[in-house]
Order: structure tokens, then C-alpha cells, then sequence
């Protein structure tokens, strides 16, 4: 079980707002005050459409962009805050990313022995020659690969064993945090469980935390503790995957769910999907994140809140009377 | 034709690519039927050799694909012996497609309006006027709104829902016979791909079209088909309803597919997954090509390949568990939970039928 008390919090992202093109006729609001706190030892689920800002948030917490206001915090330090070589080095090592397209993440000129051990080379943890091959061959054995595979290239891969390798090269600096950003959309169906079933594994052997970044709905409910639903660049609720699945509180997220497509032909005949109207985020009401019930949060104006107070209680009395 | 409600045969096709590395046996015997306004769907992994049975169909297959036997009888004629001008006629007439992507399907300079025009022109030799305000209707009919002004857009002021919108309304501009359906939705995201899906089932109900639909995802087979056939290193495996496929699935292939697909109620540390991948179809396996990722898999996988096993009059799979001679196998405890599914749903199905005739038997009385 997750702790999820105040000292495990690894990461919190406080008012996070990133735009692009500021001051321009194009200004992009791409993430719009954010805030969450991920715990040590979970997996953080994050969906939304395309273009609701998942990505950038992503981007963001690993700072591969300076956020235009905000503070994201890792391990108790502000991540824009790191002024020396080392500290920044040194977050580069806790924290780690996967990316979706495992044909365009690895440089196709490099050996996979060289992909895996760049991180190794940059922070000097191998002590010899030796000790990196070591190294390399083991990160290949945990990821399910052979080791005779790290002198090919990665032309040689199937897309699964790429991401195998994609896996691999962030293991290799023993981070503490990944972000994976749609790991497994760019793969088969049944591949994907394969490397799910990886990532879930290597979690539980070394207490890994996950930013898991996802547009599939029924794979991020099985892989995430917690869910945040993210829209227009806004954090629309968050709560546990099973709370959010069973009893989605905003519109957006009841609308999202209603979309998902169910291997049940039964259900997907009597299948209604809930249209959402965005046109109400819109209306001028300041609205901010509300922990309406513990450890779930929603985002509302002061005179929404008694409507989702109402909701909330309407289905947990539906829960209490299934059971 | 051999059956009047087929609108499509294809018997026995198999199609090599010859490339640098040696001949590729991308489709190795593949035989199915369409049938007037029915909805097939094609599943399986990418290699296995679903849009290549649907290229075939089209003519579109890369010059490097050879024809090694085989039929695809449409209306009493082999499209595999058409030439190149005939195939024209009929693509985009009587059988259109539908690909993946609306970013590339579309001719990034051509105002849209010319792009649906444009079958009506060519294949029914209609006047700008009349191709144009028929194109207009169907942008209307696939729920493009201010059709008017938007007509004379480019592709690129469009989202990607409304360019797929647009593919379709393309496909559909002729009132094709049959429509292949290619991922339509793959690169969508999930409240514009269930706009997409209805907006098909509504069209498929007016126009009374034939589908081929080709994906991967199982969640929109199941709301799109009305039969499934499961494709695994160029053959089809399984077939049958999706009622049949989803609750009553016969071959392991199938069983792991619909098993490593979470649903939402799905829990527990580890996914079910079929372990190791695809085989290479430069030199496809002896015997069942299954049989190595398959934890079912018996000695006679290996040395012969299965045939079609009957299951119902509508369902076949092809698998060495259901030869008569085989040992007794439990499927997956998820499979069964499928199974138990499928008894009350039939059970039901009978029961209905039965009361039905008691009150058609009342009523004689």
C-alpha cells in the first residue's frame, strides 16, 4: 500500500503554468496552474485528449522547459531553483523519462550496449570497461533482453524490444522517479501488456515512482494508484483510479469514460455516450481544486461545490446498497 | 458468386513480397465472405497481414507483391485479374477506403470541396455544379457544420476529427458497395473516435454499405462488428459472430487477445500477456505459426498445420484443441468467466424464441 502521508510526497507541482509564445497573438496556454503531489512508490496516472496539456506537464516536471510560474518541487528542492553542475546532474539521475515513439527515442548511428550506458558514462558509475559491460548486460537481462543483443543496432528491434531498450537506458542511472509519456500506445496489443507488465514488475523489485502519461483509459485504470484527468491545459479532478472509474464527480471525466471503447459487445450495444459541453469551463467563475472528499479533488467554483457534495453523496449511498 | 447475400468472396488468397532478404509470405491462405450491409472486422497484430488482404481487394499493393493464387470475386468477376484501368473504375465507386490517417489521406492544396466533388466527376461524369452541391450534402450528412462556407477550406483548417469526417464523406460521396475501413480511428482520441464510430453505424444503416473494418482495437471491434476474423501471420484463424468471438472464443490466439486487453474492471499484479512475438514470415514455422508463443500448443502444432474446426454454422477456428482426438484443455479462468457469459446469452436467446412461439400459439388458439 501507497503511505500517503505528507513526508512520501517525491514530487509537487504548485501553480504550474506553461505558455508558449507569451505576449504573442499565438500565446498557447499549454498547462494553466496545475497543481498535484505524487507519493514515493506509486504510479501516477495522467490523461486527457490531445492537446490537454499532458505532455507538456510531463516535459515540465523533468524541466526540459523553464515554467513560465510555478514551482515543482523534487525531493524537498525546486526544480528551476538548481544552480550547480551537480545538482543538476544529480536530478537528472533521480528522474527519468520514457518516451512513446520507441523508433525516434534511440539514435540509430549508436549500439544498444552504447544507448544503454550513455546515463553510466555521464555520471561516472561504472568503474571500468568491464564493469559497464556488466552493467549494460544486466539492464538487458532485466528488461527481458538477451545480451548478446547489446552489440546491434536498433534497427534490429522490433518496436516492443525498442521499448525494452528504452526502459533499459533509463534503469541505468537507478532513478527513483520515470516518466513515461505514452509508453506503450506507439505498440501491439499484445506487446503492450508485455511491457506493462515490465514496468510494473521493476516498480514492486525498486520502488519505482510513475508519472504514466496516457490517452488509454483502460490501461492507465489498471496501471495507476492515482488518476488526474487533465482538460484545456487544467487539472479537471484527481482521485484513485478505482474512485474515478467507479464514481467520476466532474461531467468531463464521466463524458471521457463513457467514450471508452469495452472488448464487450454486450456493453457496447447498450453503450450512451455522455456528450460534454466545455463551453461552462469557459463562463468567467474563478474555480480552483477542491479536496471535496479525502484524496479526491475536483476542480469547481464556490457555488458548484454543494451541486458535487451532492453527487458524491448520491453515489456512495449507490455504493453502500450495491454492496 | 457462390451465396446471393455475398457482395465479396475471397477464396484461397496468397500473396508473397519479394524483397532484398528473400520472399516474404505475407498472406499464406485466406478465404472469407461479406455479405450485403454487414460489418466484418479484421484483427490482429500489425504483420499479420490485415491491410495487405485489403490492398489486395483495393489494387493497391506495392509493386513488389506477387499474386500466388488465389480469388476476390466481386459481382461475378476476379479483381485479381482486372488491369490497372479497370481497377480504376472501380475504386472509389464501388469499393472505397478509408485509411488511418486524415493527415495524409488528403490533398493538402485542394480546397475540400473539390476533394468530395471529385469521385462524382470522375466516375459518374457529373458537371461541377451538381458534383459540388452533392458533395455539399454529404458534408452536411457527415456532420460538418456551416458546410456552406467550409467547402472551399483546406485540409489543414480542419481538426483531425473533421478530416476524417471529411475521408468519409469522401468514401461515401459514390454510395459504394463495400468501404474498407483501415484504423479509421487509431489516431484519434477517444471522444472523437466514438463520434467517428457512430457517425459509420448511422451512415452503414442509410446507405445499407458493406464495411470491412481493419483494427486492433478489440473495445471497437465489439461495438462495430457484426462478425470477426482473427488474423495471425497471414492467416485467418478464427471467425465467427462477435458474439461468438467475445464470449465463446475456441482459439488460444484469440484467448490471449482478448485477455492482455485490460478492462476496467481488470485488476491484479500482472497483466496476462502472450510472451515472445510474431513469427518472420520470410520462413513462416512448420505447422501451427502460433504454436511457439502458445502455452496450449499440443506435439501435432509443430509438424502439421490445423484446418478449420467447426463450432457452429457461423463460427470455425483453427486449432488442433477442437479435433475430437485432442486432450481435454482449460482455457483461461477470464476465458471461462467469457464462456459462462455466452451460455446465459444463448440460453437467453432460446428462451425468448420459445416464448415467443407459445404466444404465436396462443394467439392461433
Amino acid at each position: 500500500m501507497i503511505d500517503y502521508s505528507e513526508e512520501n510526497k517525491v514530487l509537487q507541482v504548485e501553480h504550474l503554468k506553461q505558455y508558449f509564445n507569451m505576449g504573442k497573438p499565438n500565446e498557447v496556454r499549454a498547462v494553466d496552474d496545475i497543481s498535484f503531489d505524487v507519493y514515493r512508490g506509486e504510479t501516477f496516472g495522467l490523461v486527457g485528449e490531445s492537446g490537454s496539456g499532458k505532455t507538456t506537464v510531463g516535459r515540465a516536471i523533468i524541466h526540459l522547459y523553464e515554467p513560465t510560474s510555478g514551482k515543482i518541487i523534487f525531493d524537498g528542492q525546486d526544480v528551476s531553483k538548481l544552480k550547480t553542475k551537480q545538482q543538476k546532474q544529480h536530478f537528472r539521475r533521480e528522474m527519468q523519462m520514457i518516451f512513446q515513439d520507441p523508433y525516434a527515442s534511440l539514435n540509430p548511428r549508436m549500439k544498444v550496449k552504447d544507448i544503454v550506458a550513455e546515463g553510466i558514462d555521464i555520471n561516472h558509475l561504472a568503474k571500468d570497461d568491464a564493469d559497464r559491460t556488466n552493467q549494460v548486460e544486466e539492464l538487458l537481462e532485466t528488461v527481458g533482453l538477451n545480451k548478446d543483443h547489446s552489440s546491434r543496432y536498433p534497427h534490429e528491434f522490433s518496436g516492443g524490444q525498442r521499448q525494452r531498450i528504452g526502459i533499459a537506458r533509463a534503469l541505468a542511472v537507478q532513478p527513483q522517479f520515470i516518466i513515461a509519456d505514452e509508453p506503450i500506445s506507439a505498440l501491439d496489443v499484445s506487446i503492450q501488456a508485455q511491457v506493462v507488465n515490465l514496468l510494473k514488475k521493476l516498480q514492486r523489485d525498486r520502488n519505482l515512482t510513475y508519472l504514466f502519461i496516457a490517452h488509454d483509459l483502460s490501461m492507465v485504470k489498471y496501471i495507476s494508484d492515482r488518476i488526474g484527468v487533465m482538460h484545456y491545459g487544467r487539472m479537471l479532478e484527481i482521485a484513485s483510479s478505482d474512485e474515478i472509474y467507479a464514481h467520476p464527480l466532474h461531467d468531463y471525466t464521466a463524458s471521457l469514460l463513457s467514450a471508452v471503447p469495452v472488448p464487450d459487445p454486450e456493453y457496447e450495444r447498450a453503450r450512451v455516450q455522455i456528450p460534454y459541453d466545455a463551453s461552462k469551463e469557459f463562463d468567467g467563475k474563478p474555480r480552483k481544486l477542491v479536496e471535496i472528499a479525502p484524496h479526491h479533488w475536483i476542480r469547481a467554483s464556490e457555488d458548484e461545490l454543494p451541486m458535487y457534495q451532492k453527487r458524491l453523496q448520491e453515489k456512495s449511498r449507490t455504493k453502500k446498497i450495491e454492496n | 458468386m457462390e451465396n446471393e447475400n455475398n457482395v465479396l468472396e475471397v477464396r484461397n488468397l496468397k500473396i508473397n513480397f519479394n524483397t532484398y532478404a528473400g520472399t516474404v509470405k505475407a498472406i499464406r491462405d485466406v478465404s472469407f465472405d461479406l455479405r450485403k450491409g454487414e460489418t466484418l472486422a479484421i484483427v490482429g497484430e500489425s504483420g499479420s497481414g490485415k491491410t495487405v488482404t485489403t490492398r489486395s481487394i483495393m489494387g493497391l499493393n506495392s509493386p513488389n507483391a506477387v499474386i500466388d493464387s488465389g480469388t476476390i470475386m466481386f459481382k461475378n468477376q476476379d479483381l485479381l485479374k482486372k488491369n490497372r484501368k479497370e481497377m480504376d473504375a472501380i475504386r472509389g465507386n464501388d469499393i472505397a477506403e478509408i485509411f488511418q490517417d486524415p493527415m495524409t489521406s488528403l490533398d493538402p492544396t485542394m480546397k475540400i470541396g473539390k476533394q468530395i466533388a471529385e469521385p462524382l466527376i470522375i466516375h459518374k461524369g457529373m458537371k461541377r455544379e451538381k458534383a459540388y452541391a452533392q458533395a455539399l450534402e454529404m458534408m452536411k450528412l457527415v456532420g460538418i457544420e456551416n458546410a456552406e462556407q467550409r467547402i472551399n477550406n483546406y485540409p489543414h483548417q480542419f481538426s483531425g476529427g473533421m478530416r476524417q469526417r471529411i475521408v468519409i464523406a469522401i468514401a461515401l460521396v459514390n454510395y459504394p458497395e463495400i468501404l474498407i475501413a483501415d484504423e479509421p480511428t487509431t489516431a484519434l482520441d477517444v471522444t472523437i473516435q466514438a463520434q467517428i464510430l457512430d457517425l459509420m453505424k448511422e451512415l452503414q444503416a442509410k446507405t445499407n454499405t458493406s464495411i470491412i473494418f481493419i483494427t486492433h482495437d478489440l473495445g471497437v471491434v465489439a461495438g462495430m462488428a457484426d462478425r470477426v476474423a482473427v488474423m495471425y501471420a497471414g492467416k485467418i484463424v478464427e471467425y465467427g459472430t462477435v458474439d461468438e468471438i467475445f464470449y465463446n472464443p475456441k482459439h488460444p490466439y484469440t484467448w490471449g487477445l482478448l485477455n492482455s486487453m485490460p478492462t476496467m474492471d481488470t485488476t491484479g499484479t500482472e497483466l496476462p500477456s502472450i510472451p515472445g512475438t510474431p513469427p518472420d514470415l520470410l520462413d513462416p514455422p512448420k505447422g501451427d505459426a502460433f504454436a511457439a508463443r502458445n502455452k496450449y500448443a499440443l506435439e501435432i502444432d509443430t509438424k502439421q498445420e490445423p484446418p478449420f474446426f467447426k463450432v457452429s454454422d457461423t463460427h470455425y477456428a483453427a486449432t488442433w484443441l477442437l479435433d475430437p482426438r485432442a486432450p481435454k484443455m482449460t482455457p483461461p479462468e477470464q476465458i471461462i468467466e467469457r464462456q459462462k457469459h455466452y451460455a446465459k446469452l444463448t440460453h437467453k436467446a432460446i428462451d425468448e424464441h420459445k416464448d415467443k412461439h407459445v404466444e404465436e400459439q396462443e394467439e392461433q388458439l
